[in-house]
C-alpha cells in the first residue's frame, strides 16, 4: 500500500489514539471492587521507620515518578534538647538512597515518612478551577491528567507540600495511594516493600482492618491537625517537633 | 393632560429633517380638554406634512416590539448553541460522582502494577519462605530487596531478576544511623565487614550465623 499524503493524514489520528492506549497500559478491570465499601488511609509507625528509602524507590518505580520529584519521601529529624521548636530536618534525594550516617548527635533523632494525606476535606481539590483533582468515593485524592491545566493552584494549596508539576506532562502529580493496586486487592507499593511494617495501608470502612484496634490503643496524630484538612495518614509516636 | 410622543428614527433625504414613525396619545379623545385636543391635532397635522408616511398606532405594552423579538431570537439561538456545544465538549461522566470526570477513576485504576506482592512470590518460592521463617527476615517482604518483580511473576521463564549486591542492599537498612530505632540491628559496615559482600558470611533470607556446623558461607553452600 502506498502511503500518500492523504492516507498519512488519515492514519495519524488513529495512530495517536493507539499510542495513547499503549502508554496507558493494559486496562485490568477490577469488577469486584466497590468504591462505597472502602475509605482509604494509611498508618505510619514512626518508631519502626529505619529510613532505608525502600518506599521512595518503590514509589518511583511503581508510578514512573520523574527523577528529582517525590510522591513520598522520608525526612530525618534532629531535635536538640533545648530547641524542640526548631528541629533540623533533612531529606537528601527524598531519602531515596537512605541517609548518610550521623553518629551520636544527641537529642532526639528519628525518621518521618511523608506522603499525600488523602484529606477528606482536601484544600487542593477545593481550589482546582477545572475539576481535574478530586476525592473519590473511597477517599483517595486523585488527579485527572487529561483534565489538568497545570495552573499550580493545588500545588500552592497543599499544606503538606505533597504535589508537584510533572516536567514531562506539565500536569499536577501526587501520590495516588497506588489506586491501581488497592482496587485490585494489593497494598500500595510503599507498604508492600516496607521491611519493618512502618507503613500500613488502612481501610477505615473495613471493620476487620487492624487499624481500628491500633487507633484505639495508641496515641496517634495527623500532620497539621489545626488546618482541619481531615488528613487520613495517621502517625504513631510522632514528636511535637514534626511539621 | 396631553401625552405625545414623536419618535424620529432616521433621516430620509437631505430635504426633509426627519421621519416620524409613530405618534401616540390618549386613545379616548373625550378625556382631552378642547385646547389639548386642538393642540394635538395641529401637531399631528404638522408631523403629517413633514412625513406623509406616518400612521397613528394603538398604544401597546411594548413599544417597537420587533426589537425585542429580534433580541429574543438571538438569545434563543445562543442558548441552543451553548447547550449543544456543552453537551459535545463536556465528557459524559463529568458529574457522575462530583465535580470531576467520573471515568478518570477507572482510567487511573487501569494502570498495571509493577510490584507483584509477596503473596505472588511465596506461591512459587516455598523454599525461601521456609528459610525466612527460621530467621528475623520473615517480616521483610521479597520485593523490599529484590525490587519490582511483577514482570517476572507474569513470565517467570524469560524475565529473571538480577542478582543483588548485598554490600549495598543490606547496608541500606543495617548501616548505623542515630535516627534508627535503638532496637534495630545496626552495624558500621566499614568496621564490620570492610566492604565485603554481606552474603560472604550471612544467608540473606536467614541472616543469623548459626552454630559451627552451619557457618559455611552462603556462597559456598549454594554449590
Amino acid at each position: 500500500m502506498d502511503i500518500t499524503r492523504r492516507r498519512l493524514l488519515m492514519l495519524l489520528p488513529a495512530a495517536a489514539v493507539a499510542w495513547q492506549y499503549v502508554q496507558a497500559g493494559t486496562p485490568e478491570a477490577s469488577p469486584n471492587y466497590k468504591m462505597t465499601d472502602h475509605w482509604w488511609g494509611m498508618l505510619i509507625d514512626i518508631p519502626k521507620c529505619i529510613g532505608c528509602g525502600s518506599c521512595v524507590r518503590a514509589c518511583a518505580e511503581e508510578n514512573d515518578v520523574p527523577e528529582g520529584y517525590y510522591r513520598t519521601w522520608i525526612e530525618r529529624y534532629h531535635v536538640a534538647d533545648w530547641r524542640i521548636e526548631k528541629p533540623e530536618v533533612e531529606s537528601p534525594e527524598g531519602g531515596k538512597q537512605g541517609f548518610p550516617p550521623n553518629h551520636d548527635l544527641g537529642g532526639k533523632n528519628f525518621f518521618v515518612p511523608k506522603l499525600c494525606n488523602h484529606c477528606a476535606e482536601s484544600p487542593c481539590t477545593q481550589v482546582c478551577p477545572v475539576g481535574a483533582t478530586f476525592v473519590t468515593p473511597d477517599g483517595v485524592v486523585l488527579v485527572d491528567k487529561s483534565y489538568c491545566l497545570g495552573c499550580r493552584y493545588c500545588v500552592q494549596a497543599c499544606p503538606y507540600g505533597c504535589r508537584f508539576i510533572n516536567p514531562k506532562t506539565n500536569t499536577a502529580e501526587k501520590c495516588s495511594l497506588c489506586y491501581h493496586r488497592i482496587t485490585k486487592g494489593l497494598t500500595t507499593a510503599c507498604c508492600e516493600v516496607c521491611p519493618t511494617g512502618a507503613r500500613q495501608l488502612a481501610d477505615l470502612k473495613n471493620p476487620k482492618d487492624p487499624i481500628h484496634e491500633f487507633l484505639r490503643t495508641h496515641t496517634v496524630q495527623v500532620l497539621k491537625p489545626h488546618m482541619a484538612t481531615g488528613a487520613k495518614v495517621f502517625y504513631n509516636g510522632m514528636d511535637g517537633s514534626v511539621r | 393632560m396631553l401625552r405625545l410622543t414623536c419618535t424620529t428614527t432616521r433621516i430620509v433625504h437631505p430635504g426633509s429633517l426627519c421621519r416620524v414613525t409613530s405618534i401616540t396619545g390618549p386613545c379616548d379623545p373625550n378625556h382631552r380638554s378642547p385646547t389639548e385636543s386642538q393642540l394635538f391635532k395641529s401637531i399631528a397635522q404638522f408631523c403629517a406634512q413633514l412625513a406623509p408616511g406616518v400612521r397613528r398606532r394603538k398604544t401597546s405594552l411594548f413599544k417597537d416590539i420587533e426589537h425585542l423579538v429580534r433580541l429574543a431570537v438571538v438569545m434563543a439561538i445562543a442558548l441552543v448553541a451553548f447547550v449543544g456545544l456543552r453537551a459535545l465538549v463536556v465528557p459524559h461522566s463529568f458529574g457522575q460522582y462530583g465535580h470531576y470526570r467520573g471515568a478518570a477513576i477507572a482510567e487511573i485504576a487501569a494502570r498495571p502494577a509493577a510490584f507483584a506482592g509477596h503473596d505472588v512470590c511465596e506461591a512459587c518460592h516455598t523454599d525461601v519462605v521456609d528459610q525466612k521463617k527460621l530467621g528475623k527476615h520473615v517480616v521483610v517482604p521479597c520485593e523490599a530487596c529484590h525490587g519490582a518483580q511483577a514482570k517476572h511473576a507474569d513470565d517467570p521463564a524469560s524475565v529473571k531478576p538480577s542478582k543483588l549486591d548485598t554490600a549495598v542492599t543490606c547496608a541500606r537498612c543495617h548501616e548505623a544511623n542515630s535516627a534508627k530505632p535503638k532496637a534495630f540491628l545496626q552495624v558500621v559496615t566499614a568496621d564490620h565487614s570492610g566492604g565485603l559482600a554481606c552474603d560472604t558470611c550471612h544467608q540473606p533470607h536467614r541472616p543469623r550465623i548459626e552454630e559451627a556446623s552451619q557457618t559455611t558461607p552462603a556462597t559456598e553452600r549454594k554449590k
